[in-house]
């Protein structure tokens, strides 16, 4: 029986998952799912272009400064950056001696010891540190912000799909949900509307989103470039600086891209000939 | 083994005769991939996939030893140890997206190399034990690639190992238990990032072993050719090196240029954004989804959606998934057709597109929402699949009438140009 | 059986030319394969190299206001102990009575320590035998025959200038790079 049925036991097994799919496809029901309000007003992001993108792309270091300033006297108020140092900051363009003293003039300090008491304390950040959190731990964050954590942002570009894009409009994105409209002209229905605490904006996935509206005046920082600080170009310029936190190296992969690419071209070019002068003649 | 016209190792200068006496690497490699390997000569571009599959885990295994050198396998710091080597240090960046891309690059090649060996018939006799090896090395790849996705520890690295290690949980009686010592807890934690981090280690030099086995296997009865036609004689070949040396240097040089594009200017486009999340417990994402090449499969497991038989759902779905790949060790002797190249079997040839497509359909179909239609198309994607080998191929293997095959390998190359018909290298001014 | 040459090629029928053509395109597309197996090496090797992180960490400011005269403390730099000691003008003195040209590494206290703060003595706390930590920084630490440091390893004594005196030693405490940003406040490195 064994020696019989043995080799079979593979195509019985195989043709159960044939059958078990077979009566599956006849016995399911064929309702689609209705569809939500978050389907029927999700937005995608608008498009933003930056210095950053495309093979060539090379960050506009004016505009990280700014973005920069942008995070420091608005996001940094709830939001962490805790991948970025201050000594980073050299790299989009600030002194030695400036580095310093932001690192030294931050709002929240670098958790410490005490040397005498050996209580916990804080002192003033050095380039070395790395950007500290407003908030001690995760619990104190949520209860500052109505049980919402808000995110650490030094990858935020590369861990939301859209990346700058859609942080650039979820920035921009607040709308009044009373009188919005999609683009068939349809108000949001009743239970889509936001409950308290929570912020109508059609990019965010569920469209209620937690955080208030951070940039709300035309003028909220003064750019020291003489930049008009529109609510918009500081959407810009925070999106911009927020793509350098999550990818400094973005510009030596770009420029050593296109060298390694350059180099493959010749190379494989080379490679072709070669291979086609060893066949020469022969038929293949 | 090989052909008795090979050419044979006869090193001449006094060094190379002392050291082969002794220790004769030079004279096995130069058996196995240099002169004194004969290769039918009418290979074409799909035959160059082999080399760059051996490249590809070169690549991996010097980026990874490096890697190695800066990351942490420890819950508290893993994802952070990574972050540091983007940016902290000295030409990480390019050294991480090599590896993380490297793995993308690897299983494209490995996916072409298997289809090339399902279209020209390089699974049957006397070659059956050169696939069952390699689908060994499709297992350890798996098993590799998806412990080196959990290292970063970010979101999808937590949740995918969350997801596959609850396989072992649809086992009945034993599974929980199975699943709970796989993970060294109750859930992912340090115990299981340590075990994975020290088998992705370790695994792919397993890899390199079996892969000398493959090609240990290769040697015995030669490779094959685009006719599926025996070698015949010493005009039907070509001395590897320089020929195929030289082809596959070529090859090498469009799989890097290729790979140099995609690493160096979308390093991200083949990954998840939820893995640049640290691992949160406490938070699933939205969307599960494991890393590309695993979708096919993936979308079969998600495919059983009912019991039965007495049979749960979710065992069901492990149980089709694993069947999907174990059913490869079958198909030399599924298919009883004496013809091995699709290019003379005009209907298996057929069957052969449908199943590419089926596969494609498969992989996105594992990565969409899974609404009422994707469920259905993905319970009929996986059903075709299970049924072109347990159904399909059986039938046509016996009622197929094959084209006429060419009488050798030179003649389907010259089409009886007899000028050329001596031997390669054999041929004088 | 065919007893070809690696160098044999396909060629044949061809003037002497073409084959220094075709040889030509053979070296070259091997050569750049070499070179560009040669640069790959360098990040490979380039990668452990100081990371970033640890270079930040490369130079460091103490506050030496709390340090009194005859006191030394211990802190660390690049992962190494320094010593910083404030002299009392019996250690200068004793110092400077020294012939320094007599000694087995000679140096003169001026020398090592800095115009106008003579007497902050700061020397990195490893001893130059083999890479020991001397005593004598802490309170109530051995410090040797002549008032300085005292390695327990294998016996090394240090002067009050932190010099080799007795022991195997071969050199003296070595001074690290620092520079005083104010009075009371030196950067090392």
């Amino acid at each position: 029986m064994l020696r019989l049925f043995g080799p079979l036991i593979a195509p019985i097994v195989g043709l159960g998952f044939i059958a078990a799919l077979i009566l599956a496809i006849i016995t399911a029901s064929y309702e689609s799912e209705p569809a939500t309000a978050a389907h029927e007003f999700h937005l995608h992001p608008k498009p933003l272009h930056l210095a950053s993108d495309g093979m060539l792309g090379k960050f506009d270091r004016q505009q990280l400064q700014r973005g920069f300033q942008v995070y420091k006297e608005v996001c940094s108020a709830c939001h962490s950056a805790r991948l970025v140092a201050f000594r980073d900051l050299s790299e989009i363009g600030f002194t030695v001696p400036e580095v310093k003293a932001i690192a030294k003039n931050w709002a929240t300090e670098v958790p410490s010891v005490n040397p005498e008491t050996g209580e916990p304390a804080t002192r003033k950040a050095l380039p070395s540190d790395y950007i500290p959190s407003p908030y001690a731990n995760e619990t104190a964050a949520r209860a500052a912000n109505n049980n919402a954590l808000p995110p650490d942002l030094s990858l935020i570009t590369k861990a939301r799909e859209g990346g700058a894009p859609y942080v650039h409009s979820l920035l921009t994105g607040y709308r009044d949900p009373n009188t919005y409209r999609n683009e068939k002209g349809e108000a949001l229905p009743a239970d889509a509307k936001p409950s308290a605490n929570l912020h109508f904006n059609p990019y965010y996935a569920n469209l209620n989103f937690a955080m208030p509206p951070p940039l709300v005046a035309d003028g909220q920082v003064s750019y020291a470039d003489g930049t008009k600080a529109s609510v918009d170009q500081m959407a810009q310029d925070v999106s911009a600086f927020l793509v350098w936190t999550a990818e400094p190296k973005l510009e030596n992969r770009h420029r050593t891209g296109v060298a390694v690419v350059i180099f493959l071209l010749i190379a494989t070019t080379l490679a072709y000939f070669s291979y086609q002068n060893i066949w020469a003649g022969r038929k293949h | 083994m090989s052909f008795p016209w090979a050419q044979h190792y006869a090193p001449k200068h006094p060094v190379m005769q002392w050291l082969d006496q002794r220790l004769p690497v030079p004279r096995l490699v130069y058996n196995a991939v240099g002169a004194g390997y004969p290769v039918p000569r009418n290979l074409n571009y799909f035959w160059n996939f082999g080399v760059l599959a051996g490249a590809a885990l070169g690549i991996q295994i010097i980026t990874g030893i490096v890697l190695a050198m800066h990351y942490a396998a420890n819950g508290a710091i893993a994802f952070d140890s990574v972050e540091q080597i983007m940016r902290d240090v000295n030409s990480g960046w390019l050294l991480r997206y090599a590896h993380a891309n490297g793995a993308s690059f690897f299983f494209i090649v490995v996916y072409i190399h298997i289809f090339r060996g399902l279209f020209y018939g390089s699974y049957k006799a006397p070659r059956e034990m050169v696939w069952l090896l390699g689908v060994v090395i499709f297992l350890l790849m798996m098993a590799t690639a998806f412990m080196g996705y959990v290292l970063p520890w970010g979101q999808m690295s937590f949740w995918g190992a969350q997801v596959i290690t609850g396989f072992f949980s649809a086992i009945p009686v034993v599974g929980d238990p199975i699943r709970i010592w796989l993970l060294g807890g109750f859930a992912p934690d340090n115990a299981a990032l340590n075990r994975f981090f020290s088998l992705h280690y370790l695994l792919p030099f397993v890899i390199a072993g079996v892969i000398i086995l493959h090609i240990w296997a290769l040697h015995i009865p030669g490779s094959n050719n685009p006719t599926g036609v025996d070698v015949k004689g010493p005009q039907d070949t070509v001395p590897f090196h320089p020929y195929y040396t030289a082809k596959d240097g070529f090859g090498l040089g469009v799989f890097l240029t290729l790979f140099a594009l995609v690493l160096f200017f979308a390093p991200n486009a083949l990954g998840h954004p939820d893995n640049y999340i640290p691992a949160n417990p406490l938070s699933t994402p939205a969307h599960i989804v494991p890393e590309w090449y695993f979708l096919p499969f993936y979308a079969i497991l998600k495919a059983f959606t009912f019991n039965f038989l007495w049979i749960p759902a979710k065992l069901w779905g492990v149980m089709a998934m694993f069947g999907s790949i174990l059913l490869l060790f079958f198909l030399p002797w599924i298919d009883r057709s004496p013809v091995r190249s699709a290019n003379y079997r005009p209907k298996y040839k057929w069957f052969f597109w449908m199943l590419v497509v089926d596969v494609l359909v498969l992989g996105y179909l594992g990565q969409a929402e899974p609404t009422v239609l994707v469920v259905l198309g993905s319970q009929v994607c996986a059903a075709y699949y299970f049924a072109h080998f347990l159904i399909i191929l059986p039938i046509i293997s016996r009622i197929e009438r094959p084209l006429p095959l060419p009488n050798s390998i030179t003649e389907s190359v010259l089409h009886g140009e007899k000028a050329e018909a001596a031997p390669f290298g054999t041929q004088t001014a | 059986m065919a007893t070809l040459e690696q160098t044999d090629g396909p060629a044949d029928g061809h003037s002497g030319d073409g084959t220094r053509r075709r040889d030509f395109i053979n070296i070259a597309a091997v050569s750049f394969a070499g070179i560009g197996a040669a640069t790959v090496l360098i990040p490979l090797v380039n990668q452990m190299n100081p990371s970033a992180d640890v270079l930040a960490l490369a130079s460091i400011e103490v506050d030496l206001a709390a340090i009194k005269p005859g006191q030394a403390i211990k802190t660390s730099w690049r992962k190494q102990p320094v010593f910083i000691r404030n002299l009392m003008p019996k250690e200068i003195a004793e110092a400077n009575a020294v012939d320094a040209s007599s000694l087995r590494d000679p140096a003169t206290l001026a020398e090592r320590t800095k115009e106008g703060h003579n007497n902050w003595l700061i020397t990195m706390g490893v001893c130059t035998h083999l890479g020991c930590v001397p005593l004598g920084a802490g309170e109530g630490e051995a410090r040797g025959d002549f008032g300085g440091y005292f390695c327990p390893c294998h016996g090394s004594h240090y002067d009050t200038a932190a010099r080799i005196r007795k022991g195997p030693a071969p050199l003296n405490l070595h001074v690290p790079d620092y520079a005083f940003k104010s009075d009371t406040v030196v950067q090392i490195g």
